[in-house]
């Protein structure tokens, strides 16, 4: 029997009283290929930070080469030969070629004498291994993103990694540089390096994974030798468990249409969106992190204007360049990550819910105190904000007061829309419901509700229906009663090689 | 739950305990110090400083700094004096000095808001372009034989810091008063707390910025104004170093220099208390060069202050998203 490289065994790990990984179990041989996939969220990215210490485990143990390590930690791992590359490159831009790879292959002294010919020449040397024809005396920012990924495998390499984990390297590149590195992966596994490669993309891992493991939920569902699953098999294994609770039955659903979307595109990365949306329906936007879900609330909302096609709000085409423009014709906008864009956490709930509507609290541009503290007591009853006072500061509230704070201002503009970008996310479990059903009362009293989610769970348990969005376009729009967590996965994961 | 009930301590605070604390030992040692007159002169000494430092608080309050004002205050002073020499009486030289610290003001504004330079950059570009071209177009000459109607505004002198007084007096009133009243005001805490949010929640980011330059140069010229007119004559390298004395004067009064926390209350005890340092330290006999070190370890301290404050919080917060 080979003793793997890598192995992972009964990992666990849980954030924030959320079970991230429940004793997970892995392993990479030497010349091997294993394939990582799930849904976002199933706990593909915490166990690769905990392979390579970037976050420790609660419980568990991982070996390399058969000897377990006590206290992994990054520089352990790369000590061990453990390198990862991320989806995004994370070169220095404002160094060279040489210099980012020399960083991270060169120790010494601080006052070390760089011989810089040699720098040069290693480099060239590694990047002709990888089949990079860059100049190593070339800036990081002056490359291209596949250029960028090469470099970082000319890094791996050059350090001697013998496990290498790759997560979505295909994300941003093209066909062809697909191939060429594909090709790295074939001659590295030839020289014994064992390659843990994660992707949404199932085409891709079936023809170069030799085994592939599905995680769904943090725990491992199944491992599979090449060939020995049916991509339809993947899917329905990815998307597990097809119950979920459901509003199903709601009055008010079929309202005049308020928005429609003739055609929007925009050199962003939207390419040629229709859509039309009633008063009174919640549309779930599903698809992958990248799939141009947030892009397109963006669009709506004045941030990233799209270059061509027609919003029409209520039957008149309306222009909508800033966020103002958005706000006058009644769109509000719930963004992702509300710590940094949703809120202003220094300020009280009571000035966080009236900043986007001063006017409805203020008389010749005076505010009047009183009434924005009705109003925000309002809302917060309403929303069951739990707070000793709609004068406490924001930051003192938890993730999920925080964000039925953000919901109250876009309440109190009285919307025609609302866009909702993640809106459960990071929200503990009680919450969450109680937000979903809040949502539910909006669009049963007419509000039309775009709501964007990576959780197929809560776009089931609320949409009516369900938008499948794919590299910036709608590859389909299923009513719920049809929508399956299958066909909106095969919509969201199909892949178009050219 | 339980750390809503407790509010933090108001950011004015240390400021104002060090006013009294001054005020009580001075009382003790050296009574003269509370003269009328001495008082007069303190407040006539200051109110530059207190004006254009209103301006610098709002500018501030939206995460920038201006560091031109005291480079802006050279020109409206020159500009008073040179309206005022044209005839024009005193008020209208004080307004055409009010209109060429909004132009300047603006100038800084449209730099910083629009085309995206740090404020730091572009104002200290001001700061030096303008005192040059102050210098280059008056050759250093001083203007002199100002009319009489412009000495002490038309007033008498002894009713001019009455006056002043009331000017600075309904200036800080205003100024506090639309900080918290208006929407304006909350717009600019907004920009300063958190500029992208702000923006999304449909605030025009830039013009509150570009408006809070403006603004400030406004105030600018009308401290140039009322503090040219209490000498006969106006050297072009007046203002020097006003700009540090004003940041000083709003950072002591524990506005953050990050922006989106501040008030216009503790930026007056700001200036009131490094105004008053230099002068007590005559009034108790300790060498007036201290006065230079005392005020830089004032401003130490409010900067001290105010790091370890946001380093905890920024722990608490931390420990507020792992949890």
């Amino acid at each position: 029997m080979t003793i793997p490289h890598l192995a992972a065994r009964f990992i666990t790990k849980s954030f924030a009283g959320v079970q991230a990984l429940r004793k997970v179990s892995f392993d990479l041989n030497g010349g091997e290929v294993h394939a990582i996939i799930g849904e976002n969220g199933a706990g593909k990215s915490t166990l690769i930070k905990i392979m390579t210490g970037a976050v420790k485990a609660d419980s568990g143990e991982i070996a390399v080469s058969g000897r377990i390590v006590p206290e992994m930690d990054p520089a352990t791992a790369r000590a061990l030969g453990i390198a990862a590359i991320y989806q995004q490159p994370s070169l220095f831009p404002d160094l060279t070629v040489a210099e980012n790879i020399a960083l991270a292959l060169e120790s010494g002294h601080p006052f070390r004498r760089v011989r810089w010919r040699e720098r040069n020449q290693q480099a060239s040397e590694l990047l002709r291994r990888v089949g990079s024809g860059t100049d190593p005396r070339r800036r990081a920012s002056s490359l291209s993103m596949p250029e960028q990924q090469m470099v970082e495998i000319a890094k791996a390499i050059g350090a001697n990694a013998r496990v290498l984990i790759m997560d979505e390297p295909t994300a941003s590149l093209m066909h062809r540089e697909t191939e060429t590195l594909f090709g790295v992966i074939a001659s590295l596994r030839r020289e014994g390096v064992g390659i843990i490669y994660i992707s949404h993309r199932l085409e891709e891992v079936s023809s170069i994974a030799d085994r592939i493991t599905v995680l769904r939920d943090g725990e491992t569902v199944a491992t599979f030798q090449r060939g020995e699953a049916s991509r339809q098999q993947l899917i329905a294994l990815i998307a597990g468990r097809t119950d979920v609770e459901s509003f199903a039955n709601r009055e008010n659903r079929d309202g005049e249409v308020v928005l429609e979307l003739r055609g929007l595109s925009s050199r962003g990365g939207l390419r040629d969106i229709h859509l039309a949306l009633k008063a009174g329906e919640i549309l779930g936007v599903a698809g992958l992190v990248g799939s141009g879900r947030t892009r397109l609330a963006k669009a709506l909302f004045g941030l990233a204007p799209a270059d061509s096609g027609d919003i029409l709000l209520r039957g008149r085409s309306v222009c909508i360049g800033s966020p103002e423009d958005a706000i006058r014709l009644g769109i509000g906008y719930v963004p992702e990550d509300r710590r940094q864009h949703g809120i202003i956490l220094e300020m009280p709930i009571s000035a966080n819910v009236s900043l986007a509507n001063m006017k409805r609290v203020s008389r010749h541009g005076l505010l009047r105190a009183s009434v924005e503290h009705h109003l925000a007591e309002e809302y917060r009853e309403r929303l069951r904000i739990k707070a000793s006072s709609v004068e406490a500061d924001t930051s003192t509230l938890s993730g999920g007061n925080q964000q039925k704070v953000a919901l109250a201002r876009w309440l109190a503009i009285d919307p025609l829309v609302l866009i909702l970008d993640e809106p459960t996310q990071g929200v503990d479990v009680g919450a969450k419901s109680e937000i979903h059903n809040l949502i539910v009362e909006l669009a049963s009293r007419g509000v039309a509700i775009l709501m964007i989610s990576s959780e197929l769970e809560e776009i089931f348990a609320i949409s009516d229906r369900i938008a499948v969005m794919h590299r910036g376009a709608i590859r389909g729009i299923l009513p719920r009663e049809q929508a399956t967590q299958e066909n909106i996965l095969s919509l969201a994961l199909e892949d178009r090689l050219a | 739950m339980r750390r809503e009930m407790h509010r933090e301590l108001p950011k004015e605070l240390p400021a104002a305990v060090a006013i009294v604390a001054l005020s009580g030992i001075l009382a003790l040692v050296a009574p003269g110090y509370f003269a009328a007159g001495n008082l007069r002169d303190l407040f006539l000494a200051n109110a530059p400083i207190l004006i254009v430092a209103l301006g610098a608080t709002v500018v501030i309050l939206t995460g920038q700094i201006d560091i031109s004002s005291g480079s802006a205050f050279a020109i409206c002073s020159v500009a008073a004096g040179i309206l005022a020499k044209t005839g024009l009486p005193a008020p209208v030289a004080a307004l055409g000095a009010c209109v060429v610290g909004i132009g300047l003001g603006a100038l800084n504004g449209v730099l910083v808001a629009y085309l995206r330079i740090p404020s730091i950059i572009a104002t200290l570009a001001a700061m030096v372009v303008l005192r040059d071209a102050l210098r280059w177009s008056t050759e250093g000459a001083w203007i002199q034989d100002l009319p009489a109607a412009f000495q002490w505004f038309g007033f008498k002198q002894s009713g001019y810091p009455v006056f002043a007084f009331a000017v600075a007096a309904i200036l800080v009133l205003a100024v506090a008063m639309a900080m918290r009243h208006l929407a304006a005001g909350r717009w600019v805490y907004a920009t300063g707390s958190n500029s992208e949010s702000a923006r999304l929640a449909g605030i025009d980011t830039s013009l509150v910025t570009f408006a809070s330059f403006a603004a400030a140069g406004a105030f600018t010229g009308l401290a140039a104004a009322l503090n040219a007119v209490r000498f006969n004559q106006i050297p072009p390298n007046t203002g020097v170093g006003l700009e540090l004395q004003v940041i000083a004067a709003v950072v002591v009064g524990g506005t953050a220099i990050t922006g989106g926390r501040g008030t216009i209350v503790g930026t007056v005890l700001g200036v009131i208390l490094l105004g008053a340092i230099g002068p007590a330290l005559t009034f108790l006999g300790v060498s007036v060069y201290w006065e230079r070190a005392i005020q830089g370890a004032i401003i130490l301290a409010a900067v001290a202050v105010e790091a370890v404050r946001t380093g905890l919080e920024r722990n608490e917060r931390t420990l507020a998203n792992q949890a």
